[in-house]
């Protein structure tokens, strides 16, 4: 589908959201804002909107990328604002095939009365998901602003690393299966039970961990056999999976009945109305594998702590070209693309 | 894992199988049939039963997404009261239906204060955590005009009122029977409205029409199993009322409920979006509740919004008839130019599941094969 003009004329919470409405921002405003008139050889650059970038120097490639974290509340089950910030570059990188992090900066923007006990807190939680990426911060920056002109803190993180093969967001072919690493959906679910106030029997724990060393034993299970990789963060798997179809050019179908997801995760998403597949994972990839390479990647996953519940969930078509195609074992349907913050529903 | 109970694979093959061999000995292509609620097409859509069900078979989404219906100047009432200052509580899925200008996530972004919010009860706890007016943007149909029918008769803090665009199922059912060239022969009624309503409201709908109505739940098999009882109904020339959901609904429903309903709201005529003027089919707040009614506590400036004159391009819309199985989107003049996604005129185009907005986002219903996807095991 073509995409339309931006023609909002404000910044609306959905362009931010992961869905459909940030792309467009992206795609008309972003990019042409910065966009290269011609292409650089041996640059993966921001036309190619892929997780990072990634520049050829001699035979490797050094893989960069930037994420701003937000997020409310910034302690949440399972982790907290500083961990988020640090897997999130740490699995950006990971994602074009960067698995060793050279440096991570990160610089933070702190409200003015923001608790020193939060910080300190924060920035040891940092610390420790460094230890387990197995990544440095080299350099820094802090700002503090006035009450009320930002809300709480927000941290942006930048990282390079090297990689002798980038794995982009395009390399599919019909054929390929599609593996993600573990259960889908516990961190969106755990935030949103905990920001809605849902009193639950059950305590949600988010998913956020540097997959880094995961994403590197399944390339090495197999090196190449790997055509297609994504975090599945805001958009959720599903925001992936159209990514990579359209991007591919290929159709891709998924077993719902394959589809790792905690039963806690589904009873949230069935009270509130929000497929699992929608929201966001902050410790889980997607990837194309070729066929004869997916049971061996698989093995791979599953032999480390952080991929147990791994598996096959799908497969990419000749057909249905651009769509996803979920097959439920009732009948067939097509996943929408996210569009806009996710939103609990009456209906 | 063993299947859930309502959820087996097996037996919707059973299921399926037998709806083929109905619609089959029916013997005229296509049957159609409707449903009047948004959960049910929720589960159609998620389970991918759509694509299960027989060729000759068509399950028109009927009015039944409380969401897509709200009118308009309701949005709009809202959209002006957040614009007022007024703080809003509402459910998620209103943030983003469009008024005629703007929805009240536009407020939102505009410095309005919305909150979104599970319950009434949330609503009313807000109200509790502040000195400022909380307005309940209510809405939904009779199952959710009960809670907040609860609400208000359990008493709630003098700075909280119900902005109502609550809406009542029963009434458009007769406007889709009596709609001119309708196709429909029978409806699936909703479960989870029933429980509240009873079955046996569907009764004097049946005898006046001769459609027969099923009462369904919402699981896979809730609704093929349905499906079936609907068609053999329609295939031996039989109009009933069935009820199917009996783990939930009764024939007199919850009389309770119904008492509360009542003695807060009272039934009156008014405009469904994109469908028709739908008598008793609203629910407004009783004379005697007008102290909580937000309508009579605020002067709502809708036509500040409108620049003196409401929006003409919805009374172009033909969603009734899209609804009734009467026109395809394509007959539409406003589908696909004044009418997208992002900026929907009728119901059709506001619900992800809605037949406009299918059409446009796909050129037509795809055809995506049958449910084998076995090959990850």
């Amino acid at each position: 589908m073509p995409l339309l003009p931006v023609t909002d004329e404000r910044i609306m919470l959905k362009h931010g959201a992961g869905g459909r409405a940030m792309h467009r921002l992206i795609h008309d405003a972003v990019l042409g804002a910065f966009r290269e008139d011609v292409e650089t050889p041996g640059v993966i650059g921001l036309t190619a909107l892929d997780d990072g970038a990634a520049i050829r120097i001699g035979d490797r490639w050094l893989v960069l990328t930037t994420d701003s974290h937000v997020i409310q509340p910034p302690f949440f089950p399972g982790g907290d604002i500083g961990r988020l910030a640090i897997c999130g570059t740490v699995n950006d990188l990971a994602m074009m095939g960067a698995t060793e992090i050279l440096g991570l900066t990160c610089s933070v923007i702190i409200e003015e009365g923001f608790p020193r006990r939060d910080f300190d807190r924060i920035l040891a939680s940092m610390r420790a998901a460094c230890l387990e990426a197995g990544a440095t911060v080299v350099a820094g920056d802090t700002k503090v602003m006035g009450k009320g002109e930002i809300d709480g803190i927000v941290i942006n993180t930048s990282g390079i690393g090297m990689t002798s093969h980038v794995i982009t967001d395009r390399g599919l072919s019909a054929g390929d299966r599609i593996i993600v690493t573990g259960t889908l959906g516990d961190h969106g679910m755990a935030v949103m039970a905990m920001r809605h106030g849902l009193a639950l029997d059950v305590t949600l724990v988010s998913d956020v961990a540097p997959i880094n060393g995961l994403i590197r034993a399944a390339i090495d299970a197999e090196p190449g056999a790997i055509t297609a990789m994504k975090d599945a963060t805001r958009g959720g798997v599903a925001g992936v999976l159209h990514e990579m179809a359209t991007k591919g050019h290929v159709g891709i179908v998924i077993d719902e009945a394959a589809l790792p997801v905690r039963s806690e995760t589904r009873g949230i998403s069935e009270l509130v109305g929000i497929d699992p597949l929608l929201v966001a994972n902050e410790g889980k990839a997607v990837m194309a594998v070729r066929p004869d390479a997916a049971a061996r990647v698989l093995t791979a996953l599953r032999a480390h702590p952080l991929g147990a519940d791994a598996a096959i969930v799908g497969i990419c078509t000749a057909d249905h070209l651009g769509m996803v195609v979920l097959d439920t074992g009732f009948g067939r349907r097509l996943v929408t693309e996210p569009d806009g913050e996710l939103l609990p529903r009456i209906c | 894992m063993t299947p859930l109970e309502f959820r087996d694979p097996t037996r919707a093959r059973e299921l399926r199988q037998a709806l083929d061999r109905v619609v089959s000995e029916i013997g005229r292509s296509p049957v159609a049939v409707m449903h009047v609620c948004g959960s049910h097409e929720q589960a159609i859509a998620r389970f991918g039963l759509r694509a299960a069900f027989p060729k000759g078979l068509d399950v028109i989404m009927g009015p039944g997404c409380p969401v897509c219906v709200t009118d308009q100047p309701e949005i709009d009432e809202g959209v002006a009261l957040a614009r007022q200052g007024v703080r809003i509580a509402t459910y998620g899925d209103m943030l983003r239906v469009p008024g005629t200008a703007g929805s009240l996530a536009d407020a939102q972004a505009a410095g309005a204060r919305i909150d979104v919010v599970y319950s009434v009860a949330q609503a009313v706890d807000l109200a509790h955590e502040t000195d400022e007016e909380v307005v309940f943007f209510a809405t939904g149909f009779e199952t959710t005009a009960v809670a907040t029918a609860a609400v208000i008769a359990a008493g709630v803090p003098v700075n909280f009122s119900v902005l109502s665009a609550h809406k009542y199922i029963p009434p458009v059912m007769e406007i889709v029977a009596e709609m001119p060239g309708t196709r429909v022969e029978g409806f699936l009624a909703a479960g989870h409205a029933a429980t509240i309503t009873g079955s046996r409201i569907f009764e004097p709908f049946v005898a006046r029409h001769h459609l027969p109505v099923v009462v369904a739940g919402f699981e896979p098999l809730d609704i093929l199993a349905a499906l079936v009882k609907l068609t053999e109904m329609i295939r031996d020339g039989v109009a009933e009322v069935v009820n199917l959901f009996p783990r939930c609904v009764t024939p007199d429903g919850n009389r309770h409920a119904q008492e509360l309903l009542w003695r807060v709201f009272q039934p009156i005529g008014g405009r469904w979006r994109g469908i028709a003027h739908v008598p008793n089919g609203n629910l407004r707040l009783r004379d005697e509740w007008a102290h909580v009614d937000a309508r009579q506590r605020f002067r709502i400036d809708v036509a500040a919004l409108w620049n003196g004159a409401p929006s003409t391009l919805v009374r172009q819309c033909i969603c009734g008839n899209i609804m009734s199985g009467i026109a395809s989107p394509h007959d539409c003049a406003l589908f696909g130019n004044a009418c997208v996604p992002d900026a929907p005129v009728g119901a059709c185009m506001v619900s992800s599941e809605g037949t406009c907005r299918i059409w446009h986002e796909y050129g037509g219903i795809p055809e995506l094969g049958e449910p084998t996807c076995r090959f990850c095991q």
